[in-house]
């Protein structure tokens, strides 16, 4: 006797958006990247359509990172103080499908620099590689008021994905995002009726909804993991009940995350009940995206090249539409 | 909450001059405005006066159409003005409505299938209307019964308690209510529910005080849709609230803004 699965009837699907533009379409990249678009919960390919699986980007700073473990410099030998090389190397060598370029160098407390090299930067990133960008900024709201705008000129025609709007800040950037033709990050402090406001804020000043993906300051295991996670969870649970102001897909931070685990980089030396840090750093950013795949992220940052090899694996595990 | 606005009805003036006049722009306007209010389909009703009724609906329901295809529901006692409405309206309308006495269903029912459509089911049979929830829901097993036998799902079933005037039966609100409750335990999935909401102020002073804090009250006891005013918005703000408090839609300080922005059809 067979067992029937009992299946949901969702009244409405996640938004579907696309990043990147290729020649035919007005910009240079080589290929580009849907997302979104799922007809039910995380992977339930038997209850309704996921026509786009998570998408993975590899995150690059403008600048050498500060205070990296070796584990997680060791990939990057060279190229950490060259955002160019470091994006070609994650696109070339460890496939990642997008890259998230952070203007951490505008920071007030960090190097402090301006709208022209933000500008100079993002042009030198999007030469270096065919993959859609994510221009992120610094940070600091009055600083990415100033380069935000600069930077998503130079990137102007590519259709990439700015970050971020921000409850309290979000008026320039969702302007220079309508100037220029590209996608929005909308940000909230994991928090889903701020979230939920940002959109509509954004949404009054013109931008539709199907150019929004979504941020939830996503914290690592220890630093709010789980209810990062469960306010996804209500986020997709809105968007499939046809809440419009919460249809977007979702976006994860997971390297920078994950890896302020002291789990993730303690070295076993110190820590011998922990195992070899060159497993377990990897390992902690790996299972971090894994948690949010389940929540529904649409799009992962990520940093280790091996927690990219082990995330990617797991994706396609669960895309596959198995016979039930 | 699923909004069918009332105001396509002869029995306003606007509205029966508009048909005696086959004047579409009214008809168009009072349509394109209830929906952007937040209506989810419209009631489309003839009125009591109207001299050929079947023409008249199918006029209504044409001019409608022109500019837009949401659900319609087919307001009408009379079997073949409902079919020619439903022919002209298409797919996915609502029968509004059938009763509970047998004759009435054997002839409803069977236009639920072939024009694929929803029906409105009210709680009245021979006896007249129940006097309290007991009797509503008895007749609303029936109803139920009925359309399980005419291979209606439950999610196109839409049983309506028969709200009274406050001022005619003070009782009545209360009965309603209870038998908004005890429908739901009818089947699995259950029936929805439905209500005319505006009957319940009609002759009052108060009308739409009354209309919005009944509303909210059958919200809580499960109320699935109303026929009512969408564009009366301190009605709207207080059903969208209603649903709110009810973990129905997510809040944020623009919520009322982005359930109309949000309207599903």
């Amino acid at each position: 006797m067979g067992f029937e699965i009992p299946v949901e009837k969702w009244a409405s699907a996640v938004n579907t958006v696309t990043l990147g533009a290729t020649s035919a379409e007005g910009g240079t990249r080589t290929s580009t990247v849907t997302i979104g678009g799922a007809a039910t919960l995380p992977f339930l390919h038997f209850e309704g359509e996921i026509p786009h699986p998570p998408v993975i980007a590899m995150e690059v700073l403008d600048m050498e990172p500060q205070g990296w473990p070796e584990v997680l410099s060791a990939p990057f030998a060279g190229v950490l103080n060259d955002p160019s090389a470091w994006a070609k190397k994650c696109a070339e060598e460890f496939g990642a499908e997008m890259i998230c370029l952070r203007l951490a160098s505008a920071h007030p407390d960090s190097l402090n620099t301006g709208p022209e090299e933000a500008a100079k930067v993002v042009k030198k990133v999007l030469g270096a590689v065919g993959v859609p960008l994510i221009i992120w900024g610094c940070g600091q709201a009055d600083k990415d008021n100033e380069i935000m705008p600069r930077a998503s000129e130079a990137a102007q025609g590519e259709n990439c994905l700015l970050g971020t709007a921000t409850q309290d800040n979000y008026k320039t950037i969702t302007a220079a995002c309508l100037a220029d033709g590209h996608k929005l990050i909308t940000e909230a402090p994991i928090d889903i009726n701020i979230q939920k406001q940002v959109n509509i804020l954004v949404t009054e000043m013109g931008l539709e909804a199907g150019r929004i993906v979504m941020f939830q300051a996503t914290g690592g295991l220890g630093y709010g993991m789980e209810y990062a996670y469960s306010i996804m969870e209500r986020t997709r649970l809105a968007a499939l009940g046809g809440d419009k102001m919460l249809s977007m897909p979702m976006l994860a931070v997971v390297g920078p995350e994950a890896w302020k685990a002291k789990e993730a980089k303690g070295p076993q030396a110190e820590f011998p009940e922990w195992g070899p840090e060159k497993e377990r750093g990897p390992l902690w950013e790996a299972m971090t995206a894994n948690c949010f795949l389940h929540g529904g992220t649409d799009l992962l940052v990520m940093w280790h090249p091996k927690a990219v090899e082990l995330v990617r694996g797991t994706i396609t595990g669960l895309m596959r539409k198995v016979a039930v | 909450m699923y909004v069918i606005g009332e105001r396509i009805n002869g029995m306003f003036k606007e509205v029966r001059a508009a048909i005696q006049e086959r004047n579409e722009q009214v008809i168009q306007n009072l349509a394109k405005a209830q929906l952007q209010a937040g209506a989810n389909a419209l009631d489309v009703n003839v009125g009591p006066a109207a001299a050929e009724p079947l023409e008249a609906m199918v006029w209504l329901v044409k001019t409608i159409r022109a500019v837009s295809r949401a659900p319609l529901a087919i307001d009408t006692t009379r079997a073949e003005v409902m079919e020619a409405g439903l022919a002209e309206a298409g797919p996915g309308s609502i029968i509004n409505s059938t009763s509970g006495q047998q004759e009435r269903l054997a002839l409803f029912l069977p236009l639920a299938q072939k024009y694929e459509a929803s029906v409105i089911g009210l709680t009245i049979d021979e006896k007249g209307i129940p006097r309290d929830g007991a009797g509503r829901t008895e007749i609303a097993l029936r109803i139920v019964a009925a359309a399980a036998e005419h291979g209606l799902e439950m999610e196109r079933l839409y049983l309506d308690p028969v709200i009274l005037p406050v001022n005619v039966t003070q009782p009545t609100p209360g009965h309603v209510l209870s038998a908004l409750r005890e429908v739901r335990l009818l089947s699995d999935p259950p029936p929805k529910t439905v209500l005319g909401l505006s009957n319940i102020s009609q002759g009052t002073t108060q009308r739409s005080l009354i209309n919005r804090t009944y509303l909210v009250m059958a919200i809580a006891a499960g109320l699935d849709a109303a026929i009512m005013d969408p564009l009366d918005e301190e009605l709207m703000n207080a059903g969208i609230t209603a649903e709110l408090l009810l973990n129905k839609q997510v809040y944020c300080d623009g919520y009322l803004k982005a359930y109309r922005s949000s309207v599903l059809r």
